[in-house]
């Protein structure tokens, strides 16, 4: 496929599809590598890297293996960033469609309630949703999806509303083909990849998002989760400083080869591509 | 143009009674009923102390009642009792909102000046290192939790070379006064702006590089170029200035978010702001103070987005007239 080509000539976006890849594996690998979950303690703590094989990484300040929280972490990072991903995209574009498909008053109403999903700070509103409802993977993955769908449905609305007046479009609602069978087979196809590219930096946002609440408290107790080790590393920060370093660097890592892959995939399905680089 | 200001009030207006609306039901629909809750806290599971809790919170009313109660107290700047502190959240609030604008004001005009500063330099020397250096920072400031930014910071600049406090607002027990007390403030200032301006900084960056480098190709420039116009003055005047009008309605956005993440900086440099407010309440679950920050910190960004659209119609022409 072309994406694939011009992905593969690319030499940074191929580095970060490899991290990627990397660190995917890890958080699938995680539960076979450390059978017994990253809570166990296994060493005395605070052990420094590469000081015993055994403990790759080092141990935090109740002897638990750094590596395996780092890999248990990856799950819960790469999870929450793609389960909400996808249900605020798939909520966005639904909203978005539906006003920019009909237009006039539903589309005003849905935008209207868009503009103050937009303007209330995101993080606040994440934080008293999780702090109302109990922290869990679940109520994380909701709020982050309720915090970050709105951008979605303008995406989604705009791309709808101007594709709406096309002939093509005209043509199948003219030729009896339903409202929503239109919207599907001949709109949806033509927005995938705004949208795709858009979706890229939407799970980035939401590792971060996913990380900031941990920090703060918020995470699920019950998981390990990057944000969480950052916290729990600061205590002994000034002695042990990888154990604050390392979960960190494991964040951005993450969040720049996920932009890197979004960025290149972004130009390689950009007709202007080529004009736009020879500026 | 007085017609436009007004309707953008009144919209504005709408937004906060939806704000405070949602916040209200969200907080009844929670599992558990707030009497109950409090008489938890205190240790007393007996029911005519709830029963006695629920009456005084108005809980025995009907939904609009209560809704209607809310308002009422909020208007008169009533946000409730903290159940830790048995003080008004409104003065717990109110002691703290200084420090978090004085902060979230500072990290706003560092993130505009560096970041238009390393976007311009960026622009100017596209393709060449210094450009692909200032690229390279962009990305990872843009893709790093600034939270730990900020704890590696404090590790160098307060661990390792100890040129600035990490925590507090002012030096314990050196009792400055004066001009000497506001440069103490000053200098326990520099590290959370610093964290804080660091993403917004990072979008700047990009965005205004981006924005030159298109107005750069734009036939007006290129045809001043062509005049033999001095680099200096095409690039100052007429390229950035062109460019600085989609920075505007960023630094709208984002001036806004900035007051909401001062929470993840303030909780790292122990700031006493209102952000360190919300993260201990969190810590000791005392959700009138989380309510009550999280509705303030709303109002002040609706009325930030307010502020920046008003003066967007001023700074552009285009707009005026529309």
């Amino acid at each position: 496929m072309l994406i694939w080509k011009s992905l593969f000539s690319k030499p940074d976006a191929v580095l970060a599809l490899a991290i990627l890849c990397a660190i995917v594996l890890a958080g699938l690998l995680a539960p076979v590598a450390y059978p017994d979950g990253p809570w166990r303690m296994v060493a005395r703590p605070l052990l420094a890297p590469f000081a015993d094989m055994r403990h790759p990484l080092g141990t935090d300040a109740l002897g638990r293996d750094l590596l395996a929280s780092l890999m248990f972490g990856a799950r819960t990072s790469l999870a929450i960033g793609l389960v909400s991903t996808c249900v605020a995209t798939v909520f966005g574009a639904s909203i978005g469609a539906v006003a920019g498909f009909f237009g006039g008053r539903v589309d005003s109403a849905l935008m209207r309630s868009t503009e103050m999903f937009q303007t209330v700070p995101s993080f606040a509103l994440a934080i008293l949703l999780i702090a109302i409802y109990t922290p869990s993977t679940f109520s994380i993955m909701i709020a982050i999806s309720v915090v970050s769908w709105p951008p979605v449905a303008r995406l989604a609305r705009a791309e709808f509303l101007s594709m709406r007046r096309r002939e093509f479009v005209q043509a199948a609602l003219l030729s009896g083909q339903s409202n929503l069978r239109v919207a599907w087979s001949q709109i949806f196809p033509n927005i995938l990849s705004p949208l795709t590219v858009m979706a890229a930096l939407m799970v980035s946002m939401a590792i971060l998002f996913e990380s900031a609440l941990s920090f703060v408290g918020l995470g699920d107790p019950k998981v390990v989760s990057w944000g969480y080790l950052i916290s729990a590393g600061r205590g002994v920060m000034s002695q042990s400083w990888w154990l604050t370093f390392l979960p960190g660097f494991a964040i951005m890592l993450t969040i720049v080869s996920i932009s890197i892959l979004g960025d290149a995939i972004g130009d390689s399905q950009d007709p202007h591509f080529e004009r736009r680089e020879s500026k | 143009m007085l017609k436009t200001v007004v309707s953008e009030i009144a919209k504005r207006i709408v937004v906060i009674v939806f704000v405070i609306t949602g916040t209200f039901l969200l907080v009844r629909a929670a599992p558990g009923d707030p009497a109950s809750f409090i008489a938890g806290e205190a240790a007393s599971g007996d029911p005519e102390y709830i029963d006695y809790l629920r009456q005084q919170m108005g809980l025995d009313r009907s939904l609009p009642v209560q809704l209607g109660y809310y308002f009422r107290n909020l208007a008169s700047l009533d946000f409730g009792q903290s159940y830790r502190e048995g003080r008004p959240v409104f003065d717990m609030i109110a002691e703290r909102l200084p420090n978090t604008l004085i902060l979230a004001g500072a990290a706003f005009i560092l993130a505009l000046v560096m970041g238009t500063t390393a976007g311009f330099v960026a622009a100017v020397h596209r393709g060449r290192w210094i450009d692909r250096c200032i690229s390279i920072g962009s990305v990872l400031f843009f893709s790093s939790p600034y939270y730990w930014v900020a704890l590696l910071a404090i590790l160098l600049f307060s661990g390792k070379l100890g040129w600035l406090p990490s925590h507090g607002t002012q030096t314990i027990g050196a009792g400055y006064t004066g001009i000497a007390a506001i440069l103490d403030y000053l200098h326990h200032l520099v590290m959370p702006a610093m964290a804080s301006a660091l993403f917004t900084m990072a979008i700047y960056a990009r965005l205004v590089r981006a924005s030159m480098i298109d107005t750069a190709n734009a036939l007006f420039v290129k045809a001043a170029h062509a005049r033999g116009m001095a680099p200096s003055r095409l690039w100052f005047r007429h390229v950035l200035r062109t460019s600085l009008l989609p920075i505007t309605t960023m630094a709208g956005v984002q001036a806004g978010q900035l007051v909401a993440g001062t929470i993840l900086t303030e909780t790292v440099f122990a700031w006493p702001g209102i952000g360190r407010l919300m993260y201990d309440a969190l810590g000791s679950r005392d959700y009138n103070v989380v309510i009550g920050v999280f509705i303030v910190t709303s109002v002040i960004v609706i009325l930030a987005n307010l502020l920046v659209d008003i003066l967007y119609r001023f700074v552009d022409p285009r707009t005026r007239a529309a």
